[in-house]
């Protein structure tokens, strides 16, 4: 229980931590590699909550693609940071301001809202019995099962956004010299290379 | 189960192969420009013949994957609807296409799998059906908006419709997953149960709104039309007419879905935005259009008036009221097609002439093209004795009888404003300034959508081709 505990406020501080050194470090490249460290002390978190199919998703997707993706925008395009930081003495108060009216206003709300009675009953009506199976497994068992029309459909658009990238951006160049192995292999030396005599003391 | 599941969702499953097939054929075959023509032809058919399929399959609900798909009359209708305007659309767009050099297989097959993603927003039934329904028909038509990606009108519409679809989306499933928390569903049937025992509690309101908030943007109704104009504007034109269409019914109806099968109990709970959403459209889509020039954008602004009156049908929130918004629509998506197949031929030596000035005279250059325009044009108005005066009287009877009388008034004066600017348009064509007009010629299939449609505004008077009775039944087996 104590290492728990423990695990809990080692992971909680540096994500906290290095969420700050994300705002504040000057190096862009800096940043995101405090990101990714953000996001796996997260993942620690939800680990420690049970949930460990949301950690592994937070590692193959955040820290995966999107961070690597940022790193690539970081690097790729010439973006003045510094800049870009410059009004943050001045937005700050107004920042705080609007964080603190919505902290209140959700303070106010949550205390009032009611959720339906039976609302946890039907949640758990349609998931295996959370204390049998690990959320992985139960949501393996589910997403090929009564989530199939749910699950194709995903699919579905995932193709229709490939179709969408290649009809917005594909062009088809004539003049590109492309290499093709078939034609190279089946090239005859016969044809391809041309002898010649070339007599002492002659150009061709 | 799941060979019963399956059946239910047929006619979608067979879609969404048929686009992969196209594209399969379209990439592997040599000839580019052949097997796109060939593809979108088949496409045409095949909404056509699905179309006729779906309306003559028996009556009867039947559900599919736990609730999450749902066959009922309601959907039914609305896929008919939906798939012989498309289907319409599809064969108009084919002269537009190959003059500007656009003709390429993967439009057919985008269309058709926003097809299947509108014929899954009208049978969801669960949140997350709707939402994936949603995705897939906005992320389709998203890109078919940018499709003449050479021209900057085309990529901005995209952009803007992209970003701010998504921004919508976001709104909507903010608002689902508000619902999911206080209920503790995405079934409808089990979130109505919820409303029946336990009324609508502060939270779920939220949810409520924040849902009708994203479903507005998606039919377009003020004060979330921003994006309409401009996507219309820079649209290709076939793609224009498209939205103007199917993408339409199928958001209305998602909207009725929504509301009367998931808070059906709970009328007056969302009656009061229905009510604000459909005021402010129609009163917007009249005013605003006054001033327009280009016609595609004046069709932007007159397809926001028309949300107005179908939600207005909606906000009645009876039987009648969605008996009202399904005619409604049926009736707008008929004169939609007509009004494009002119539009999509309005052009002075082979360019494309939007402007509204270029119509002057018309009456002498093509009358019979102008007849039917002008019948056109009466009838969105909404002018007696045509058959988009019909729709009108159905959903304002619907409010009356809803007990919504001012906003019957209200709606009878929008639609006074809004018919100046559609009878501008016949009187620039009969009596207008002689300009240097339009000279182009019109293809064989145009005519028989511009006449037909003209026609069926005249002759559907009878009994609107039997509409209202179908509508009627359709509208039964969405209220429980």
């Amino acid at each position: 229980m104590v290492i728990t505990t423990l695990a809990f406020y080692l992971f909680a501080l540096t994500a906290v931590a290095s969420a700050i050194l994300v705002i504040v470090s000057r190096n862009p490249v800096h940043s995101v590699l405090w990101l990714i460290l953000t996001f796996f002390m997260s993942a620690g978190l939800f680990v420690l909550m049970g949930a460990e199919f949301l950690a592994m998703l937070l590692m193959i997707v955040y820290v995966g693609a999107v961070a690597v993706l940022f790193l690539f925008v970081v690097m790729m395009l010439d973006v003045d940071f510094a800049t870009l930081r410059g009004g943050i003495a001045q937005y700050l108060p107004l920042g705080l301001l609007i964080g603190l009216i919505l902290i209140m206003e959700l303070g106010l709300v949550f205390g009032h809202w009611i959720f339906s009675e039976n609302a946890p009953d039907l949640r758990a009506a349609v998931t295996p019995i959370p204390e049998e199976v690990e959320n992985t497994a139960a949501l393996g068992q589910l997403i090929y099962t009564d989530y199939i029309y749910l699950f194709q459909a995903a699919g579905l658009i995932l193709f229709v956004a490939m179709i969408g990238a290649i009809v917005l951006t594909m062009r088809h160049r004539p003049n590109v010299k492309r290499q093709n192995i078939l034609d190279q292999i089946y090239r005859d030396p016969g044809e391809a290379v041309e002898m010649k005599d070339v007599k002492p003391g002659q150009g061709i | 189960m799941l060979s019963n599941d399956i059946s239910v969702i047929l006619p979608e499953l067979l879609l969404a192969v048929f686009a992969m097939a196209s594209l399969m054929i379209g990439v592997w075959s040599k000839k580019q420009e052949a097997v796109s023509n060939l593809i979108l032809w088949a496409t045409a058919i095949i909404f056509v013949v699905f179309g006729a399929w779906i309306g003559l399959s028996p009556e009867g609900t039947s559900t599919a994957f736990n609730g999450a798909f749902v066959n009922d009359g309601f959907a039914r209708f609305s896929k008919v609807v939906m798939l012989w305007g498309g289907a319409s659309m599809m064969v108009l767009s084919r002269d537009y296409l190959l003059k500007n050099d656009l003709l390429k297989y993967e439009y057919p097959a985008l269309i058709t799998l926003a097809m299947v993603g509108m014929m899954m927003m009208v049978s969801a039934g669960d949140l997350m059906a709707l939402y994936m329904g949603l995705e897939l028909q906005s992320l389709s038509l998203y890109v078919i908006a940018a499709f003449r990606r050479d021209s900057l009108r085309s990529t901005e519409a995209g952009l803007k419709y992209f970003v701010l679809g998504a921004l919508s989306s976001g709104l909507l499933l903010y608002g689902a997953s508000l619902v999911y928390g206080y209920t503790g569903t995405t079934s409808f049937t089990a979130i109505s149960s919820v409303v029946t025992l336990e009324g609508v509690s502060l939270g779920l309101l939220f949810g409520l709104v924040f849902l009708a908030t994203g479903m507005a943007f998606k039919v377009s109704a003020a004060p979330f039309h921003m994006w309409t104009p401009d996507v219309y504007e820079g649209s290709p034109t076939p793609v224009t007419g498209f939205f103007a269409t199917a993408p339409k019914v199928a958001a209305a109806a998602m909207f009725a879905r929504v509301l009367f099968d998931a808070f059906g109990e709970a009328v007056s709970d969302w009656q009061q935005i229905l009510v604000f959403l459909s005021i402010a459209s129609m009163f917007l889509g009249s005013i605003a259009a006054i001033g327009q020039k280009n016609i595609k954008r004046l069709m932007a602004y007159s397809s926001i008036a028309h949300m107005g009156f179908a939600l207005m049908g909606l906000a009645a929130g009876t039987e009648e009221g969605a008996q009202s918004l399904l005619i409604y629509l049926a009736i707008y998506v008929t004169m939609n097609v007509g009004v494009f197949a002119f539009i999509l031929n309005m052009e002075r030596d082979g360019r494309p002439i939007l402007s509204i000035d270029s119509l002057g005279m018309y009456s002498r250059v093509a009358p019979g093209r102008a007849l039917a325009l002008a019948i056109l044009m009466f009838s969105l108005a909404g002018i007696p004795p045509l058959v988009g005066f019909f729709g009108k009287f159905y959903v304002l009877s619907a409010a009356v009888d809803a007990g919504l009388i001012w906003l019957a008034v209200a709606g009878v004066i929008a639609s006074v404003i809004g018919a100046y600017y559609y009878l501008r348009i016949i009187f620039l064509m009969y009596f207008g300034e002689q300009t240097e007009g339009l000279n182009g010629t019109m293809p064989a299939a145009h005519w028989v959508f511009l006449g037909g449609a003209a026609a069926a505004m005249v002759l559907g008077v009878y009994n609107l081709f039997g509409v209202e009775s179908i509508a009627g039944i359709a509208a039964a087996t969405l209220i429980h």
